[in-house]
């Protein structure tokens, strides 16, 4: 064995540092704000600040007037050169123009556009616009709303119902046509106790730290646009883009730059987007639009606002005979890419963990004077999550059993998998019990409650909560998503014998540069060092979906690792051609390529890496070159799942809640990058964490986002958390080849309701049996003061 | 236009400024200096934080005329050429982000948050943090990265 070289050690499933880091760390990256051209020109919209009402007049003269101002544009313009927006979900909608022509729907709409020599001038140009309105009463209510009153937003659109009511579950054909309620009937009818409630899964901001901007570029003499923009999916803003131009998709080029943070609200294409790319066409010059903060409160998609009335059909041990969920969605003024289908989702998890004879679930989306919904970090999965397991904790709570064991009664056991749900989703794998066990040994479940009613005797208020969930990642196959629901990838070993490799799964901080690396590195047997990752340029990575629903791993990797053998599978020809070896018995190890057996007979990467770009002689039946391609199309959703217990104090003078512990145990399946994957979990459980406790988009009855900067909308701190303990199990996907399920929006699921659970088991002395969150200390100091009552 | 001389990064830097122009502004446009990134409009979040002469500042709270005369660092000049600043170094060590975006804020503020308190503990660290927002990690590796950067003695 004296000529064999050292083993590299294998990445896969090792805490390897992030590559993306080093640029990060020194300020030498480069987001979309930091693209500079040659006559950039900067852009600004003039919003409404109105949340309904009639456009009387524009007046641009003022603007029109000042030095520096290049162009202006009113609504009635822009829709001269760009078409009502589309939208990705093939439900009703109405026209939603890019730029408001003759009526406004939510403060924040854009009524006018402005292009300047630079930013300052740009907005004060946009602010020297009058717009004169008939103001028109707003709704923020969604049940008020569908009763029509006090307005009608969109015409066509009877009582704001923008889609539904539309049942699904137990006897609901799939394409909603039939439906047979007598087995969930039966449950309740069997029932010994049923429990119901009214439960609001409130409106969030997403509040990305990056807020988004674009810069468009059109070149006259090429007839060619590109497109930078702070996107999760730039080949998707590539087709969209294109189509409303009315170019090919050979002549748009979309860029996702660094990008900073998404969490599902960058999914969307904006209108600005539009409006960027249309201007930079009419005017053959580029332009630059940056958002400001106090514009992505309003101009950025929002996140949940679903209405829920639960009922849970049960026996007196605890076993749950049939769920009912009437479900309202907010969601805003219109349509945008994915809004209608994100509350679906929420039907579709309505399942939960649990083997669950009968459900059905009714939902309706309404239109209100809001911004529109779409979504956001979980994106459906949550709000179903919050509804069933704070209806179980409620079920505990009336039966007075342990809520661990309510769960563990209902559990999908796990020699059911892959299991149909009786919402038409087909769970992968799972194995709930396991998951939960390791919770309760994680947070030491008996000495937890010993200590909560140590704290109780002591005069505290002390909550302990626990929650469940699962939810569907890794979307999805093409049937689930209308731009597809593959992900592709490409590799190359270069001449030097270093790999480059590019990927459709565009990240905005999810580590792939350093994940996907990972693989290949452990698939040809180089060091990490000698793989770059390439992404988020429609001109390098040739196809692609994007990063969303905690894919990129699950479908994106997927492609990778397909692509990555078919190129080793070619390379190891050739190095089965110089070595006079059968390709099957040629390894790939520590930056050589060998024959098994016979290590001294061996050729190093590089070597064959030239070989194959110089082949002479060519090997009979093989071109030149080390490169290919793969798409991948899952089979399936992935179903991840954990479970995750909060320990809180409730402050009985002030009603302000804290919390001390937070354990959580997540199963994504195999890891790739444990690191990378703490941090997804640890950046979920903040933002489920937030919603629960501190974040609310809170609205006036006249449709002002009360909520609207960073002054009112409470974002998280580092002072709101405890260290989190995190735990994990591991149960592999057999839906792709890498076994990994995705893990970008778990921390969101279990969090929230796990911490209203312990809220309410803080407040238990005073017959609380539900808080709607957020957790203000306004309303817990109410309920210690017997408002529950 | 107000005329203004600033030593940034150790070198003298002069340009020719509207009053009302930011500081972070000035820094990213006339010196191309982009890694103090805008996050808001309210001065909450922290991602345009730099050191003004040696205290940490928020520069989109800062008109550059004001810091005519003062002695500017931002995060590119962080390091020592290719030496990371140890702060750097935990941030990369101890995965402190993920999309970047506040980092280079959250490095300046923790910055003089250790040369105030070299050794501060944990509920310190959060609460010197309290200007700084990051949506992407949940703030415990951050913690991590600085509780990291004190071990070594960093500042």
């Amino acid at each position: 064995m004296a000529t064999s070289s050292p083993m590299l050690p294998k990445l896969v499933g090792q805490r390897v540092k992030r590559r993306e880091d080093p640029r990060l760390i020194q300020g030498r990256a480069t987001y979309v704000d930091d693209v500079k051209l040659p006559l950039l020109q900067h852009l600004a919209f003039k919003r409404s600040d109105i949340a309904h009402g009639r456009i009387v007049s524009v007046d641009t003269s003022a603007a029109e007037k000042m030095e520096g101002v290049e162009a202006v544009f009113t609504g009635k313009q822009i829709a001269e050169i760009l078409k009502p927006l589309p939208i990705g979900t093939p439900f009703p909608s109405p026209d939603h123009h890019a730029v408001a022509i003759d009526m406004v729907r939510y403060a924040g709409e854009p009524v006018a556009v402005v292009v300047a020599a630079d930013r300052y001038i740009a907005r004060d140009a946009a602010d020297a616009i009058v717009v004169n309105y008939d103001p028109l009463p707003a709704v923020v209510d969604a049940e008020q709303a569908m009763q029509g009153k006090p307005t009608v937003i969109h015409e066509k659109f009877a009582n704001n119902i923008a889609l539904g009511p539309i049942p699904s579950g137990t006897g609901a054909s799939p394409d909603g046509k039939s439906l047979d309620d007598s087995a969930v009937e039966k449950a309740f009818t069997d029932a010994e106790v049923i429990v119901s409630q009214r439960m609001y899964n409130h409106r969030l901001v997403p509040n990305a730290m990056e807020p988004r901007g674009v810069v468009a570029h059109f070149e006259p003499g090429r007839k060619h646009l590109t497109i930078w923009s702070s996107t999760q999916n730039p080949h998707i803003l590539k087709s969209m883009i294109s189509g409303m131009l009315g170019l090919g998709e050979d002549q748009v080029r979309a860029i996702a730059p660094e990008v900073g943070g998404g969490f599902g609200a960058k999914i969307n294409i904006y209108p600005e987007e539009y409006v960027c790319a249309a201007v930079s066409k009419r005017l053959g010059i580029p332009i630059k639009w940056i958002e400001e903060r106090s514009e992505a409160f309003v101009a950025t998609t929002h996140g949940r606002d679903i209405l829920c009335y639960i009922d849970v059909a049960a026996r007196r041990d605890g076993k749950v005979l049939g769920i009912k969920m009437r479900l309202i969605a907010d969601i805003g003024a219109y349509n945008m890419l994915l809004t209608a289908a994100i509350p679906t989702l929420t039907m579709l998890m309505a399942n939960a963990t649990y083997d669950i004879p009968a459900i059905r679930t009714t939902l309706t989306e309404v239109f209100t004077n809001k911004t529109p919904t779409d979504a956001y970090r979980g994106a459906g999965r949550p709000e179903a999550t919050f509804f069933v397991e704070r209806a179980f904790d409620m079920l505990a709570r009336e039966l007075k059993m342990d809520p661990a064991e309510v769960r563990r009664k209902n559990f999908i056991p796990k020699n059911k998998f892959p299991y149909q749900t009786q919402m038409g989703a087909v769970y992968d794998s799972g194995d709930y019990e396991t998951a939960l066990d390791a919770a309760l040994k994680a947070a030491d479940w008996n000495n937890l409650l010993k200590e909560r009613d140590e704290l109780r005797k002591q005069g505290k208020l002390a909550g302990v909560g626990l929650a469940m969930y699962v939810e569907v990642c890794g979307i999805g196959p093409s049937a689930t998503l209308p731009t597809g629901g593959w992900e592709h990838a490409q590799v190359t070993v270069e001449r030097d014998g270093r790999i480059s490799a590019s990927t459709g799964a565009s990240p905005h901080g999810q580590g792939n540069e350093t994940t996907f690396a990972q693989m290949l590195a452990d698939q040809f047997g180089v060091p990490l060092e000698h793989v770059t990752i390439h992404h988020g340029d429609t001109a390098v990575v040739k196809q692609g979906i994007g990063t969303f629903g905690s894919r990129s791993q699950a479908v994106g990797g997927a492609a990778l690792h397909m692509a990555g053998n078919k190129v080793r599978t070619k390379m190891a020809q050739f190095a089965a051609a110089l070595l006079e070896a059968a390709p099957e018995d040629i390894t790939f190890e520590g930056g050589k390529i060998m024959v098994k057996g016979a290590p001294a007979k061996a050729k190093s990467f590089a070597e064959v890496a030239a070989f194959a770009y110089i082949p002479v002689p060519l090997p009979a039946g093989m071109e030149p070159g080390l490169s290919g391609d793969a798409y991948f199309e899952p089979s399936n959703n992935t179903y991840p799942f954990g479970c995750h217990i909060v320990l809180l104090e409730v402050d009985r003078e002030t009603g302000e809640p804290t919390l001390r512990r937070v354990v959580a145990v997540d199963d994504a399946g195999n890891l790739i990058n444990p690191l990378i994957v703490e941090g997804q979990i640890h950046g979920g459980l903040a933002q489920g964490i937030g919603q629960a406790m501190i974040e609310e988009a809170v609205y006036s009855e006249d449709g002002q986002l009360l909520t609207g900067s960073f002054m009112d909308y409470a974002l998280p701190r580092a002072t709101d958390f405890p260290r989190f303990e995190m735990h994990s199990t591991c149960t592999p996907t057999p839906v792709n080849p890498l076994g990994a399920k995705g893990v970008g929006e778990a921390g969101t699921l279990g969090s929230t309701p796990a911490v209203v659970c312990a809220a309410v088991d803080a407040l238990s002395e005073f017959g609380v049996k539900h808080i709607d969150m957020m957790l203000r200390p306004e309303k817990l100091w109410k309920f210690i003061q017997g408002g529950a009552a | 236009m107000v005329p203004i001389s600033i030593k940034v990064n150790g070198k003298v830097r002069k340009g020719h400024v509207e009053p009302r122009m930011l500081l972070v502004h000035f820094l990213r446009e006339q010196l191309n200096l982009t890694g103090a990134h805008v996050g808001c409009d309210t001065s909450q979040c922290g991602a345009c934080t730099v050191l003004i002469d040696g205290r940490s500042a928020k520069s989109c709270t800062v008109f550059a005329v004001q810091a005519d005369g003062s002695e500017v660092v931002t995060i590119e000049g962080l390091a020592n050429g290719e030496q990371l600043h140890p702060l750097q170094e935990g941030f990369w060590e101890e995965h402190g982000l993920q999309c970047g975006y506040c980092t280079p804020g959250m490095i300046m503020s923790a910055v003089n948050l250790l040369n105030d308190n070299p050794k501060p503990s944990e509920q310190q660290i959060r609460e010197g943090l309290s200007g700084n927002f990051c949506r992407c990690t949940g703030y415990q590796h951050i913690v991590n990265a600085i509780q990291y950067a004190a071990q070594k003695g960093g500042r």
